[in-house]
């Protein structure tokens, strides 16, 4: 057998290739490409959160040293250019569609929201083209801004957009309100609370950045992008932004410093330098500065809800009863719509067996910053409410918070599982992830490390989280039914070259993800081709035949088993080619990690021999088979996948300060197969960090006029690696039933499980203040002001 | 960045000279004027790059008091032989002013020059009663911080040096924003040649001295003494990371734990 030396396939923790270019700082980011002629734009943002632009004069701008052009939403306008799409629709309660105003790519008539993007000014270089920016006089008229959801909904608010009436985007709800009603009424006890699931800013450390250049020759647009999807750009621009046909428009996002969702979505800056490329015939290029970013990426999460959950006399779940509101900012970002309602309330059973769940959600306009998918989308609010509604249940029902879970459980023999909230789960052992976390973080010998701190005038906490996610979102035609505008499955090209080296064509983009390491064990595991010699190719729609990209975990199990459907091409045809070959019936052909062999003898060829043969078709089967070895699959998936469970999370706060301290993390997380064990240990940490750094610091902050007060690094909290615990990853693997790898997904469980184990520690830490609600951040002033609060009482 | 002249005069009496233009700006570690000049936030006619000028340069023993050229980066007064030996709280508050990127080229001088209210070493200057050296005279402590960003500095008058007397006890313990790793309250507390001295930092739109934790010191010099005296939260900081009433309660747990520290 032809087994790759040292073994580099599933489940071998090969180094990252792609980090050799990253760690010499030879990586090709959007903002490294120049090109001859090119001109740099410079976006003019709306200071006001709300206000009607009277006029806006641009001759001064025009007039300014090396100024080109000075674009303006009327401009636009006048070439006929659409508005940014969105990619998702939402129906009412009562079937109506959702509100979806128009989003114009430069302002016309209004601006609803600080950063807003009013004007472009074009110039030969960045530092005037700011200029120019500074020098455009626009004679604004202050509107009242409804900064919070609360303020929007107000009666008599202010409209933000014409024709939607109380700023409302859709009222939506899934399950049956009677059914659950009646749950409730026959309920040993109930428990509810509120929650706010706070906003935040993504951060991903290369700012957004976009080169447009446009051929005279051939009159075709190259758009280079920040983009986690490069196809979802090209059909959503040139199909409802500009008009330009695919044939015409190539989409290329290179190298990407991360995302997190955050470049998904198709911005407004995309659609400007690609048309002012094609008006100027000059190549454009913008690149975010920081500031920017804060307020022209789209925010995370954003949820106000109140809970409610119906247990009878043994703390089993009779039902569970939701309303959110859930803020969209001032425009529908891409996917916006499905986060709350597909992507959150599908996903409010959790891990239990939950008979009867109602959900309604409000989707709110308001005069800040677009909200969409950031790492989780919908799952984790779903899994914040959930995962800090049981720990109250227990602590209400006097039942232990674990025992209380596992009371719950779906039952290990249980898959497929239906929930009540569309979901089907095919696999998973909660049980198993619950024991192994339980056993890891050391849960029995709590109390002595609670004693120990105390002895210092510490207060340590431990917290759980037993949760669940849905990636991989599928299948088309179910998203389809759901209100998606785009399809959900993923391409793969496998081009096995005549010398036997192979390129991957994939749809899925990495942007720190690995991908160019996972995927060619892929290869190296099923063709037997060593990692060195499979290059995987993503990122471009002029190489890549096809592709939706990659976020909600999806790349590994949508994108790699659309590879392993092509690998099973190239072996199927490899086979007939090695029968003919080796004179055997195809029937009689067995192949193995490159090695095909007619059973039972030692008659073998080499995938080498077969690539040679399939280019070079001297002796060839040619009458039945075309030349060449380049296979391509479309997978849709049959269902999502579902990693779930357990982190425990440990703190310890100093009540003098409020600091709260992480001191130690356990998760362990049933993501599928694992392919590559250090990739997926540094995608759980990210993660990780992230969900602590929503559960402990970060936020953004409007204020009442709309200002972004959390505008920069000095003032929004990002984590740094001394806020962060000693983090243990483990896995415990149930596979995936439905895809051909088995594998589920890992790059979001981080920021899903562990917010709500954070709080449920700092909560616990708490117990003698009898903190019942806590919302994120728990900063050190907010603590402080519960245990001073605590103090008073008590003295009192 | 808008567009500006530069200058790197070699004496301080060249910098005085170019400093003459009133909307000139000095520069030295620049961790402060160079990200507000990104910003647009200030239109220098010119930058006076002090970093050349050799005399401002280095930590010197004179007499009973430690002299710290204003050009003398924090990497180099935390690692300092010199200062960890006769004033350990002020290596230990440089050592641990923002990131090593931050002490490695952030000079005393022009922290203490820009009197941020949330920088760290104006509560080493006014807690351990230090002279500031200018181009043109001395000025005590007390006399230099007169609010925010604001000292007793003329436009074009140069920071050269500090003098800090060598106290018998020093400590420093401050609280840090979350977000920038400023001080959001802070306190440097010292006993010497100066007096009992009590300096807080970051909670105030200046820093200031603490007279009643002075009072309190100077009788009973603990940490139980001073974790008695409450600060009034009238007139402090409040922003999204704090109310003025969570700073002054900080103020006594930063005074306490400084009092601590220094033994």
């Amino acid at each position: 057998m032809n087994v790759v030396t040292p073994f580099e396939g599933i489940g071998a923790s090969v180094r990252r290739k792609e980090d050799f270019r990253f760690l010499q700082g030879r990586g090709a980011y959007t903002d490294d490409f120049n090109r001859q002629g090119q001109l740099h734009a410079w976006i003019l943002r709306s200071p006001h959160a709300h206000a009607r632009i009277k006029a806006v004069d641009t001759k001064a701008a025009a007039a300014m040293p090396g100024v080109v052009a000075v674009f303006t939403g009327a401009d636009m306008a006048r070439d006929n250019i659409g508005g940014l799409p969105c990619g998702w629709q939402i129906h009412n309660k009562d079937g109506s569609p959702m509100a979806e105003p128009p989003h114009p790519v430069l302002a016309i008539d209004k601006v609803r929201h600080v950063g807003d993007p009013v004007a472009v000014a074009i110039a030969a270089t960045r530092e005037q083209a700011r200029d120019a920016a500074e020098a455009i006089l626009v004679d604004y008229d202050v509107l009242p801004a409804a900064a919070t959801m609360d303020a929007a909904l107000k009666p008599g608010a202010a409209p933000i957009h014409d024709g939607v009436a109380g700023n409302l985007c859709y009222d939506w709800h899934i399950g049956d309100k009677a059914v659950v009603d009646a749950a409730f009424a026959s309920a040993a006890k109930v428990v509810s609370l509120d929650l706010v699931n706070n906003r935040l800013i993504p951060n991903a450390m290369e700012p957004r950045a976009a080169l447009g250049e446009f051929d005279r020759t051939t009159g075709d647009y190259t758009l280079t992008t920040t983009s986690q999807n490069p196809h979802v750009i090209r059909l959503l621009m040139g199909a409802n932004v500009l008009h330009i046909p695919e044939s015409k428009l190539r989409v290329v996002a290179p190298d990407v410093g991360g995302g997190f969702g955050s470049k998904i979505y198709h911005y407004a800056e995309e659609a400007i330098v690609t048309w002012s490329a094609g008006k100027l015939a000059r190549p454009v290029k913008w690149t975010a500065d920081r500031s920017e970013s804060f307020m022209s990426d789209a925010h995370g999460r954003d949820h106000v809800s109140h809970a409610e959950l119906a247990l009878d006399a043994e703390g089993k779940i009779l039902g569970l009863r939701v309303s959110t509101l859930a803020n969209m900012g001032a425009y529908l970002s891409t996917f916006a719509p499905c986060v709350p309602t597909y992507l959150y309330a599908t996903l409010l059973a959790g891990v239990y067996t939950t008979p009867v769940i109602y959900c309604e959600v409000k989707a709110v306009f308001t005069n800040t910053v677009p909200v969409d998918a950031y790492r989780g989308a919908g799952r984790p609010e779903a899994t914040f409410l959930l995962e800090r509604l049981m720990d109250v249940a227990a602590q209400e029902t006097g039942i232990d918070r674990v025992d209380l879970r596992r009371r719950n459980f779906i039952p290990t023999d249980a898959f497929p599982y239906q929930t009540p909230v569309a979901l089907q789960y095919d696999s998973g052992n909660y049980h198993a992830t619950l024991d192994e976390a339980l056993k890891t973080s050391d849960w029995a010998g709590f109390e002595a490390r609670r004693a120990e701190s105390a002895k210092r005038g510490k207060l340590r906490g431990i917290g759980i989280s037993t949760y669940l996610e849905a990636c991989g979102i599928a299948p088309s035609a179910v998203v389809g039914s759901l209100g998606a505008r785009a399809g959900l499955y993923e391409v793969g090209t496998i081009r096995v070259h005549p010398t036997g080296s192979v390129t991957v064509l994939t749809g899925a983009h990495s942007h720190g993800q690995g991908h160019e390491t996972t995927f060619a064990q892929l290869v190296a595991d099923k063709l037997g081709v060593p990692t060195a010699q499979v290059d995987i190719v993503h990122g471009d729609t002029a190489k890549v035949p096809f592709g939706m990209g990659t976020y909600g975990s999806r790349s590994l199990a949508v994108g790699g088993s659309a590879m392993m459907k092509a690998m099973d091409k190239i072996i199927a045809k490899g086979k007939r080619i090695a029968a003919h070959l080796m004179e055997a019936s195809v029937d009689d052909i067995e192949f193995d990690r490159g090695t095909f062999r007619v059973a039972g003898t030692d008659k073998t060829k080499a995938l080498v021999d077969i690539s040679v043969a399939a280019y070079v078709p001297h002796n060839y089967p040619i009458e039945e088979l075309e030349p060449g070895l380049e296979e391509t699959a479309f997978y849709d998936p049959k269902n999502f996948t579902y990693p779930g469970g357990c982190h425990i999370a440990e703190v310890e706060i100093d009540p003098e300060t409020g600091k709260v301290s992480m001191v130690n993390f356990t998760a362990v997380d049933d993501v599928g197969r694992v392919i590559n064990p250090m990739i997926v240990e540094g995608q759980v940490q990210g993660g990780i960090a992230q969900g602590i750094g929503q559960a402990l610091l970060e936020t953004c902050v409007y204020d009442a006029s709309g200002q972004l007060l959390s505008g920069s690094m000095m003032d929004y909290t990002m984590p740094r690696a001394d806020d962060l615990a000693p983090v243990s990853v483990a896995t415990h693997t149930t596979l995936c039933t439905h895809n051909p790898l088995g594998v589920k997904g890992c790059g979001e469980v981080g920021a899903i499980g562990s917010p709500p184990a954070v709080i449920n520690a700092v909560v616990d830490a708490l117990r003698d203040y009898g903190v019942r609600t806590l919302d994120m951040p728990a900063t050190p002033a907010k603590i402080w002001q519960i245990i001073n609060g605590g103090r008073r009482m008590a003295a009192e | 960045m808008y567009d500006f002249a530069y200058h790197k005069p070699a004496s301080v009496a060249d910098a005085v000279k170019l400093l003459a233009d009133p909307d000139a700006k000095a520069v030295s570690g620049g961790h402060t004027l160079l990200p507000a000049l990104k910003h647009r936030l200030n239109k220098p006619s010119a930058l006076v790059d002090l970093s050349g000028i050799a005399e401002l340069k280095g930590i010197r023993r004179v007499g009973n008091a430690i002299v710290i050229g204003a050009l003398t980066r924090h990497v180099e007064v935390a690692t300092s032989a010199e200062v960890a030996a006769s004033i350990p709280a002020l290596a230990y508050l440089a050592g641990h002013i923002g990131d090593v990127q931050v002490r490695n080229r952030g000079t005393i001088g022009g922290s203490v020059s820009n009197n941020d209210p949330a920088a760290d070493y104006p509560a080493a200057v006014l807690g351990l009663g230090a002279t500031v050296h200018t181009s043109a005279r001395k000025i005590a402590a007390d006399d230099f911080f007169l609010g925010m960003f604001t000292t007793a500095l003329e436009p074009n008058e140069i920071l050269t040096a500090i003098e800090f007397p060598i106290p018998e006890k020093a400590g420093y313990a401050k609280m840090k924003n979350p977000a920038s790793r400023y001080v959001m309250a802070g306190a440097f507390v010292s006993k010497g040649p100066m007096g009992v001295r009590v300096a807080i930092n970051g909670a105030a739109p200046c820093v200031f001295r603490q007279a009643d934790m002075e009072k309190a010191l100077s009788a009973n010099w603990s940490a139980d003494a001073v974790a008695a005296v409450k600060q009034a939260a009238d007139g402090l900081n409040a922003d999204i990371h704090g109310s003025a009433e969570y700073r002054a309660h900080l103020v006594t747990v930063m005074a306490k734990r400084a009092v601590a520290a220094a033994g």
